[in-house]
């Protein structure tokens, strides 16, 4: 993504394929015309900014007015309510995924944490463990590579590999048009690998019936109160590399409290894929709500 | 976080509403920030800049209404006021505070010409 303009054109891939439609910059005109064009990225800063903090003695405040109570200016502007998510587009595209894994029975989960959380690892196990019993394919999100996608397809199960450039997450969109391109069975599971990011992606639903955040025990404790809007967004957290305990200072406890500080329905197993602790409890967990999306898809 | 991607959901709710509502360019975009959503006000301003140029949107005055943060206190079964996801609950200390308002990110009105 161009850091100018956040322009990510051409940068996303889908399995090596560019990914462009819809990435133009489209701009309808006063005289309602629509066209495409590019733009420049001189770094020049064309106009100035129109809204000014107003400054007090000690403090910025930049909400100035009364809450809800926007008037028009003294010309004959009018209002026009929205009312919509500034993620409304992503939203509708999440719904659309939503009904598909819904209609066919499918269990989404949407794997979220840092980079090195060992994520595709325990993705790995989970497969191997759960093959003959689940039919199960995964959506790998990375910025490059396809790396992560064949050692999934090393297990045997299908995946896609989404390159999102310079993005810094997945989308909705960019998975409705990777299941285009997955030959998921009816009642299977889904697992969206998605970029390694605590940030970002607690903001884009993907469809999915749950995030799980993936915290491992090689990273500070305080990571969920200092990255809380991921772990609010999770249902299910997976402390994981758990058999490294043994060797770090790292406070199980205070992890976990501060985890439900954030948010406190989070469900935590403790995972390790190296020594297998925790790998029953996770994959009953992932049987499951498998058996629970299967019977709402008969419905 | 991606304020990128934020400005540009905007711009398209702004372009659908044109479309919709046949107006031909916009003075202001109001929006309503909860205190604990994931937006960065100031980092959405600069974006917002960025994405309406030559769009019908340029120049836009950006209008921010902070919107409170609020969870429910499981202890105290009350609605309480809250900073940030990781607050304890004002009353009782609690920590079983469960965020109910100030996550959102609206687009509430536009005034257009």
């Amino acid at each position: 993504m161009c850091t100018t303009c956040g322009c990510g054109k051409g940068e996303t891939m889908i399995d090596g394929e560019a990914h462009e439609h819809e990435h133009g910059h489209e701009h309808v005109h006063a005289d309602g015309t629509r066209h495409v064009h590019p733009h420049t990225h001189d770094g020049e800063h064309a106009h100035e900014h129109a809204f000014r903090p107003v400054q007090g003695h000690q403090h910025l405040h930049y909400g100035h007015g009364p809450a809800h109570t926007h008037a028009p200016g003294m010309a004959q502007g009018r209002m026009v309510q929205i009312e919509q998510d500034s993620l409304a587009k992503n939203n509708a595209y999440a719904a659309a995924n939503r009904r598909r894994f819904a209609e066919r029975g499918i269990f989404a989960l949407n794997l979220v944490s840092s980079p090195g959380s060992g994520k595709t690892t325990l993705l790995v196990k989970t497969i191997a463990a759960l093959k003959g019993r689940l039919p199960l394919a995964v959506i790998e999100g990375d910025q490059q590579t396809s790396q992560d996608a064949e050692r999934i397809r090393a297990t045997g199960a299908q995946a896609i590999q989404i390159n999102t450039g310079k993005g810094c997450h997945l989308d909705a969109h960019m998975v409705g048009h990777a299941l285009e391109k997955l030959d998921l069975p009816d009642a299977g599971v889904l697992m969206i690998e998605n970029v390694g990011n605590l940030v970002c992606p607690a903001a884009f639903d993907l469809g999915e019936a749950h995030k799980v955040a993936i915290l491992s025990v090689t990273e500070g404790e305080d990571k969920p109160i200092k990255y809380p809007d991921m772990f609010a967004a999770a249902d299910l957290m997976l402390l994981n590399k758990c058999d490294l305990l043994p060797y770090l200072s790292f406070d199980v406890d205070q992890a976990i409290a501060y985890a439900r500080r954030v948010n406190p329905k989070l469900e935590v197993i403790r995972t390790s894929a190296t020594s297998g602790e925790g790998m029953e409890e996770w994959l009953a967990w992932i049987t499951r709500g498998a058996a629970a999306a299967q019977e709402a898809g008969k419905r | 976080m991606h304020e990128m991607a934020l400005a540009e959901g905007i711009l398209q709710l702004i372009e659908d509403a044109a479309r919709n509502q046949g107006f031909t360019s916009v003075r202001t975009v109001c929006l309503e920030i909860g205190q604990m959503s994931s937006v960065e006000p100031d980092a959405l301003r600069f974006c917002f800049d960025a994405v309406t140029r030559d769009s019908i949107a340029a120049g836009a005055t950006l209008e921010i209404v902070d919107t409170p943060g609020q969870g429910w206190c499981m202890q105290c079964s009350a609605t309480v006021a809250m900073q940030a996801l990781y607050d304890p609950c004002p009353h009782c200390g609690s920590y079983q505070v469960q965020a109910t308002g100030g996550t959102e990110m609206r687009v509430k009105e536009l005034e257009v010409d």
